[in-house]
């Protein structure tokens, strides 16, 4: 029986890469080892090698597809006897080819296709950052970050990216990619695995007369320096007397990623909320991503910049504008509803916004706010909301106790009391470390089903 | 490498030991006076005096130049009058007042002098190592050749973050002098209980960053060895270690009553190495200053120290309104 040869998942949040090139052809003997193709992903270009022996019988997929989806047969490998017809007629797997676009387009349909859920998502927003009339354009959440540090780093000498692999490397996850070569060595820098050390060095800089951007490989790295963070970026400016502060960014991606277990999937969301000094900006889409970078590089004060990695590959509409930007403290609403306000940031908008969707096929219209900073806080945005809605659902995927959305509770109860006629319901993350298995995981974050169900709660419906 | 004692009879003039003296006993008669307002419940919290230690700031900071940093941890209050900083700022803020650097909102752990590169008065111990890098890291981004002096003690030495400093200060030639005051307590922990190896300026070796030890007690000594390592970090020559053993008098902090060594060995060091003593004896030996001139200093600093005292005591509390002001540097308006 001949042996499927599957697209690999090459890391932990692929869903799917560019065959970027065959190394073999029908008819090759391979062994064990071998190297069979290059595979695209978003992040980087990986070999794939042969795990067993054989003679390729059929490249299923052609070089150059995009948007091969993991797990889609590419080739069919033959053992000893077998010949190409043995190769069941129709491989499931061609189809996904077919659909794809050939290299060289600007995007790959399958892609396109993909995304088309979030741009109606998107167009729905009541309150537009920008103009009308402006143009724009699709792009990742990755190439905004990019394109935000490279702006900001044309405008002012002073800015600097410092952290594990951003240079060389282009970044573990490509965030930084380019930049080493538009701005050198002096400003784009390699450091060791040391991130205690590097924080530190990085908030003397930004004493010294310095804008750094830290980059945190994840945020989770972070616990290491967080006494740099807080002790000496967010209180300096206090206890100085106002004479000096830090001026800088610590970013990277935060919270669960896919499968990677307890240490490297915690939302540290709560923690940087709670401290004066700190401001603490957490996109969801790539505009955002974008505006709220820019903004936090210019920002005279320390601020938390809290990404996702499986936000970094998705596309979202970015104005086409020279230096855009987003104010901190002023929420987005996506989208407008009368029965409940759902309130989230970061990747729980993605729950938020597929909630809403369901609801609104049941006949309940729901508003989603994204706070898009949680220090500053729009909580004004909130409580006129909720005077319209009278009900409150909040959405993140940090921890309960403690979390962003026992404090937007806690405004509401002061500030909004009259207003509610529910009590608001905290959607988040299980009180649980991070389990492995695919099913637990996914049981420990929220889920959609959980808002559903909370915001049925809360209607009394 | 034997300890750096000052090579041959110093070449130092008059004026200049002069300058120690008169330094050296500002921050001692300053420290004493902050003893006993503490005493009196002025000054709170945590206050941890540096008499014994005086040597160390005032040697270095005769090596220092304009522009060049400086950053210490939570003993601060010596590095302060050293640099410059002015006494009645520093005592102002010891209680707590308005007219203290951090308005009163720092306290004895936490003043900072944009004016005179004081990067502060750090309370977490060793905290301050990689910060002081980073301010060399932006001087030579800046492109220009000032130094850092980052102070930290025996304690402090063995914390992790100062050997990932070590090792960035010398992948990338920082120009940073760390300066280790080994005042051989670590709070209530003698050096040979807390350090595998009595000699912590070695450790610089593992990185390739040279040191050296130096007998902490002899300001014409630690000038010395402060001048070849600001020369070294000057001209590019990265970063340079500097192991300066010295000695408390007093307590670790107030509360302290330093029952771990005997009352001898403070009696002998104070007898025997006292920094100031010793400079006062090359002046009236050398024939520099007599017992009149050095009086006359006297009076002065004590003038001085009480003049601090009495503005630190006037001074009101800062205005309720602070505790919300200085959380937030202002956005600039776009």
């Amino acid at each position: 029986m001949p042996t499927e040869i599957l697209m690999p998942a090459l890391s932990p949040t692929m869903e799917e890469g560019t065959l970027a090139k065959w190394l073999v052809k029908e008819g090759d003997a391979v062994a064990a080892g071998d190297v069979l193709a290059e595979i695209e992903t978003d992040k980087a270009t990986m070999e794939f090698e042969a795990v067993d022996e054989g003679t390729i019988g059929k490249l299923l997929v052609s070089e150059g597809t995009e948007g091969v989806k993991v797990n889609t047969a590419i080739a069919v490998l033959l053992d000893e006897g077998e010949t190409a017809e043995d190769v069941p007629a129709a491989a499931p797997a061609a189809a996904a080819g077919d659909e794809a676009a050939p290299a060289g387009g600007s995007a790959a349909p399958a892609r396109r296709k993909r995304e088309t859920a979030d741009d109606s998502a998107e167009t729905s927003a009541p309150e537009p950052d920008w103009p009308e009339s402006t143009k724009l354009r699709q792009q990742t959440v990755r190439e905004a970050l990019r394109d935000a540090m490279a702006e900001e780093m044309r405008e002012d000498d002073r800015v600097f990216l410092i952290g594990e692999e951003v240079a060389e490397y282009q970044g573990a996850y490509k965030i930084s990619q380019g930049l080493l070569d538009e701005f050198g060595a002096k400003r784009v820098i390699d450091t060791p695995i040391t991130e205690h050390g590097f924080a530190g060095i990085a908030v003397g800089a930004a004493f010294g007369g310095l804008r750094p951007i830290v980059e945190f490989m994840t945020f989770n790295f972070a616990m290491q320096a967080i006494d740099q963070i807080i002790n000496s970026a967010a209180k300096t400016l206090y206890m100085s007397g106002g004479q000096m502060g830090a001026p800088m960014v610590f970013r990277g991606p935060n919270g669960a990623a896919a499968r990677v277990g307890a240490q490297h999937s915690q939302d540290y969301a709560a923690w940087y909320m709670q401290i004066p000094g700190l401001k603490v900006a957490m996109p969801y889409s790539a505009s955002d991503a974008k505006g709220l970078l820019k903004t936090a590089i210019r920002d005279p004060n320390p601020v938390i910049f809290l990404e996702n990695e499986i936000l970094y590959g998705r596309s979202f509409d970015v104005p086409d504008i020279d230096d855009y930007t987003v104010p901190f403290g002023k929420a987005r609403i996506w989208r407008e509803g009368t029965d409940v306000t759902l309130v989230s940031f970061g990747i729980g908008m993605k729950y938020a916004l597929e909630s809403a969707e369901n609801l609104a096929k049941d006949g309940i219209s729901a508003e989603v706010i994204d706070l898009r900073t949680l220090r500053p806080m729009d909580t004004g945005a909130i409580i006129r909301s909720v005077k319209k809605t009278n009900r409150c659902v909040t959405v993140e995927e940090g921890w309960p106790q403690g979390s962003v959305g026992n404090y937007i509770t806690s405004v509401l109860m002061q500030e909004a009391f009259d207003y509610l006629d529910a009590p608001v319901i905290n959607c988040t993350g299980k009180d649980v470390p991070m389990p492995y298995a695919a099913n637990l995981e996914k049981h420990a974050l929220v889920t959609t089903e959980e808002v559903v169900k909370a915001v049925k709660q809360v209607t009394y419906s | 490498m034997a300890t750096r004692k000052t090579t041959k009879r110093p070449n130092v003039s008059a004026e200049e030991l002069k300058t120690y003296y008169r330094e050296m006993l500002l921050i001692r008669r300053f420290e004493e006076k902050a003893g006993q307002l503490y005493g009196m419940g002025l000054i709170g919290g945590f206050c941890h005096l540096y008499i014994g230690q005086e040597a160390v700031v005032v040697g270095l900071e005769a090596a220092a130049e304009d522009g060049d940093k400086r950053i210490t941890s939570y003993r601060d209050h010596g590095h302060m009058l050293a640099c410059g900083m002015d006494p009645n700022g520093v005592m102002a803020e010891l209680t707590g007042r308005e007219g203290g650097y951090s308005k009163g909102k720092g306290g004895s752990m936490h003043m900072f002098s944009k004016e005179k590169n004081f990067f502060g008065g750090h309370g977490i111990v060793a905290a301050q190592v990689p910060l002081g890098a980073g301010l060399a890291f932006a001087d030579k981004y800046l492109g220009n050749d000032r130094v850092t002096f980052t102070y930290f003690g025996d304690g402090a030495a063995n914390q992790g973050q100062v050997y990932e400093s070590f090792n960035m200060a010398a992948l990338w030639n920082l120009p940073v002098i760390f300066v280790i005051e080994n005042n051989q307590y670590a709070m209530g922990t003698a050096q040979q209980r807390s350090t595998s190896s009595p000699d912590i300026y070695h450790r610089g070796q593992a990185f390739g960053i040279p040191g050296e030890m130096v007998d902490g007690m002899n300001v014409l000594a630690v000038k010395e060895a402060g001048d070849t390592a600001v020369a070294h970090c000057r001209s590019g020559k990265g970063p340079y270690i500097l192991e300066i053993k010295t000695y408390r008098y007093r307590g670790h902090s107030m509360s302290d009553p330093a029952k771990y060594r005997t009352r001898e060995e403070v009696q002998k060091m104070r007898e025997e190495r006292d920094p100031i003593e010793y400079v006062r004896s090359l002046l009236l030996t050398g024939k520099h200053a007599t017992e009149d001139d050095l009086k006359a200093i006297d009076r002065d600093i004590k003038n001085v120290v009480n003049a601090a005292a009495e503005f630190a005591k006037d001074s009101p509390e800062p205005a309720l309104d602070e505790l919300w002001t200085d959380i937030y540097a202002e956005t600039a308006q776009a």
